[in-house]
């Protein structure tokens, strides 16, 4: 049967903040855009993002770029490239100024202007005074503004292919890529994008481990095709945990609550993190306290049957200052862990909420496929926002940054896609043996028999991932990690499906997704392992320091025989002096 | 498709229940596989309803206990909210 084949200007895969934002410049400038989404748009999962975005426009507090900057580069500590930082802190303004003219409600100030909320990690003067730099739409910021662009590319006239899984890129012999193979999730029917540019924005990838916040599509769909495609991953061993995630769930259970009052017991119910943080105790940074968390359950301290996790006490707060100070904790706790807080203690372990590394890009999205600064953006593939790294949040992300990241980078690689439309304004011809590639993945899954399945493999994989590459990270099981997670990746050839029907397969989706899973998690173990130092949100007991003389590097891997390689931090911004490294303080 | 066709489509369904959320991806995927068939076919259809709406305001009737402003959702939410996942 011949395969159906569509013809764009450029195609986005994934519809969150990034995507959605691109779309729009490329559409308003009358290019013929397709939008290729795994799941309604607005159910991607930048709706999750309640926080808001940071931009310095001072309505509240005085700011301004160079001070968000700042905070910035500190956050990263110093992984972050400065020049991108710099840009990106700078492009803030005008986009938080676009998405208010597109129609995303801000929420106000009396006096008519945007609302902005104070953070931890925003300063006024280069660590002065708290500053108020995040904008927010109530505490539905990221459905506000998923919502608003969804509406403004429909009325654009963006091509929406909705319920469609993106399989493979399809790249020609001198590693251009030209489209990609999708998957009409409705009906099983692949089809064949053919693109003069590509912007992979498929978000993160938060399931690769056992327990996360991220919702069940962040698969690392967008870095598992660029690693097949000979493109390497950056800086993935970078990766934010949230200390207090409902246990074997992964819901956040926000900080508010240890800082109201509640503290972190083990089985015997001592108040541990009296022992890890003798002065901060249950207020101790994000890191500290999960790692203190970790170390209980190593040590045989944990609770419940498994003794797989500790206890967060509230009970003591009465129900009044929960219900009042601490709403929806009650409710999810109810929920997702069976218990009532304000009778019992809520099980908890370190949740992964987010991925600083990602498919290394330049300033304008485009993406570098070599481990040098020096070396070309590989022509027509951008990427931007979590699947991406721009390099903006370096070893760690601040609050009200990520948003920023999506928005501001999906424009920009917007305005680049024109440009080089522009330029290259004919389709380079389809070399059949990559398309015949992509094909052959998607049948791969047609193979019938007795094997493993989907669900006992991902399992098994997500333990690995969070035991051997989560939170606490020394060498020997680290080294063991990477072993099984290899294993683990031979054994995927046994993995049969249970049902091989056409039409709405979740079983063979999530079996494609399961290769994209384990492909992601190999970059983030291997990266891990070989960083022998501690540096924001990676962190090594046996490298307890930040080694800025070794180790001011972005690590860069590729599939291809798990290789590693490194380039240097760009500590240049554009226009103002560098902020040389200083000493994390707590 | 028929009506019928449509409401037994749990295939469809288990696809829809996939959500920007993990909190509504593991909540309704379980009221589906647990719940769903058992349920009469009006609130079979008013659980399509439902996955229509935006995330958020599913979330803050199923998770939140907010009310539904639309009377009719009522028992269906209550059902959704006992739905074991602990």
């Amino acid at each position: 049967m011949a395969l159906e084949k569509q013809r764009f200007d450029t195609l986005i895969l994934g519809a969150g903040g990034a995507g959605l934002n691109a779309a729009l410049q490329l559409a308003n400038a009358n290019l013929k855009v397709a939008v290729v989404s795994k799941v309604f748009p607005t159910r991607s999962h930048t709706v999750a993002a309640q926080g808001g975005v940071n931009a310095a426009l001072a309505n509240v507090l005085p700011d301004n770029w160079h001070w968000h900057m700042f905070d910035t580069v500190k956050g990263s500590d110093y992984l972050g490239d400065q020049d991108a930082i710099e840009y990106m802190c700078r492009e803030a303004i005008p986009t938080v100024y676009e998405l208010e003219h597109n129609g995303v409600p801000f929420s106000r100030l009396p006096n008519g202007k945007i609302y902005q909320r104070a953070f931890g990690g925003q300063s006024q003067n280069f660590g002065g005074d708290q500053a108020a730099r995040t904008c927010a739409a109530a505490d539905r910021t990221g459905h506000a503004i998923l919502h608003t662009l969804y509406q403004q590319n429909i009325r654009a006239k963006t091509h929406f292919y909705d319920e469609y899984f993106a399989v493979e890129l399809i790249k020609d012999e001198e590693g251009i890529v030209l489209g990609a193979l999708v998957l009409n999730i409705a009906t099983g029917e692949p089809l064949l994008i053919e693109s003069k540019t590509t912007l992979l924005a498929t978000g993160g990838c938060g399931q690769v481990f056992r327990t996360t916040s991220n919702a069940h599509i962040n698969t690392g769909d967008g870095m598992a095709m660029a690693l097949r495609a000979g493109l390497p991953l950056m800086d993935m061993e970078f990766f934010q945990f949230h200390p207090t995630g409902i246990a074997g769930k992964g819901m956040l259970i926000t900080e508010g609550v240890r800082g109201e009052g509640g503290y972190l017991i083990n089985k015997d119910g001592e108040r541990f993190m009296e022992k890890y943080a003798p002065n901060a105790k249950d207020l101790a940074s994000r890191d500290v306290v999960a790692r203190s968390i970790v170390t209980e359950v190593r040590e045989g301290r944990g609770c419940g049957p498994d003794a797989d996790h500790v206890m967060l006490k509230v009970d003591h707060l009465g129900e009044d200052v929960i219900a009042k100070r601490l709403p929806g904790i009650r409710e999810s706790s109810k929920i997702f862990a069976g218990v009532d807080p304000v009778q019992d203690p809520i099980p908890v372990f370190p949740t992964a909420h987010y991925v600083m590394g990602g498919i290394p890009t330049d300033r304008f999205g485009r993406v570098m496929p070599e481990a040098s600064d020096d070396g070309d953006p590989l022509p027509g593939l951008y990427a931007a926002g979590e699947c991406a790294c721009a390099s903006v949040h370096g070893a760690n992300r601040l609050g009200g940054n990520s948003l920023l990241d999506i928005l501001v980078f999906g424009r920009l690689a917007g305005h680049n896609i024109i440009d080089y439309v522009k330029q290259n304004s004919a389709h380079r011809p389809l070399p059949d043996d990559s398309v015949a590639q992509a094909v052959g993945r998607l049948e791969r899954w047609d193979v019938k028999g007795e094997g493993i399945t989907v669900s006992e493999l991902r399992k098994e994989f997500r333990k690995t991932m969070e035991d051997h590459a989560g939170v606490f990270r020394v060498e020997d099981m680290m080294a063991d990690g990477v072993e099984k997670l290899k294993a683990i990746r031979d054994k995927l050839k046994d993995v049969r499906l249970t049902d091989h029907s056409a039409t709405f397969n979740t079983n063979r989706t999530e079996a494609l997704e399961l290769e994209n899973l384990i492909d992601v998690g190999l970059s983030i173990a291997v990266s891990a392992l070989h960083r022998k130092e501690s540096r924001g949100a990676h962190s090594r007991p046996d490298f307890p320091k930040r080694e800025d003389g070794e180790w001011m590097k972005h690590t860069l891997y590729w599939k291809e025989s798990d290789k590693l390689e490194y380039k240097g931090v760009r500590s240049q911004p554009l226009t103002v002096e560098s902020f040389p490294p200083k000493e994390r303080v707590y | 498709m028929t009506d019928e066709g449509e409401l037994n489509n749990l295939d469809r369904l288990r696809w829809q229940c996939r959500r920007g959320m993990l909190e509504l991806d593991v909540l309704l995927e379980a009221f589906l596989e647990q719940h769903y068939s058992d349920l009469p076919p009006h609130m079979q259809r008013q659980f399509i309803q439902l996955l229509e709406f935006p995330d958020p305001i599913i979330h803050a009737w199923c998770v939140g206990g907010e009310k539904p402003d639309d009377e009719e959702f009522a028992e269906l939410v209550a059902s959704i909210r006992a739905t074991s996942v602990a």
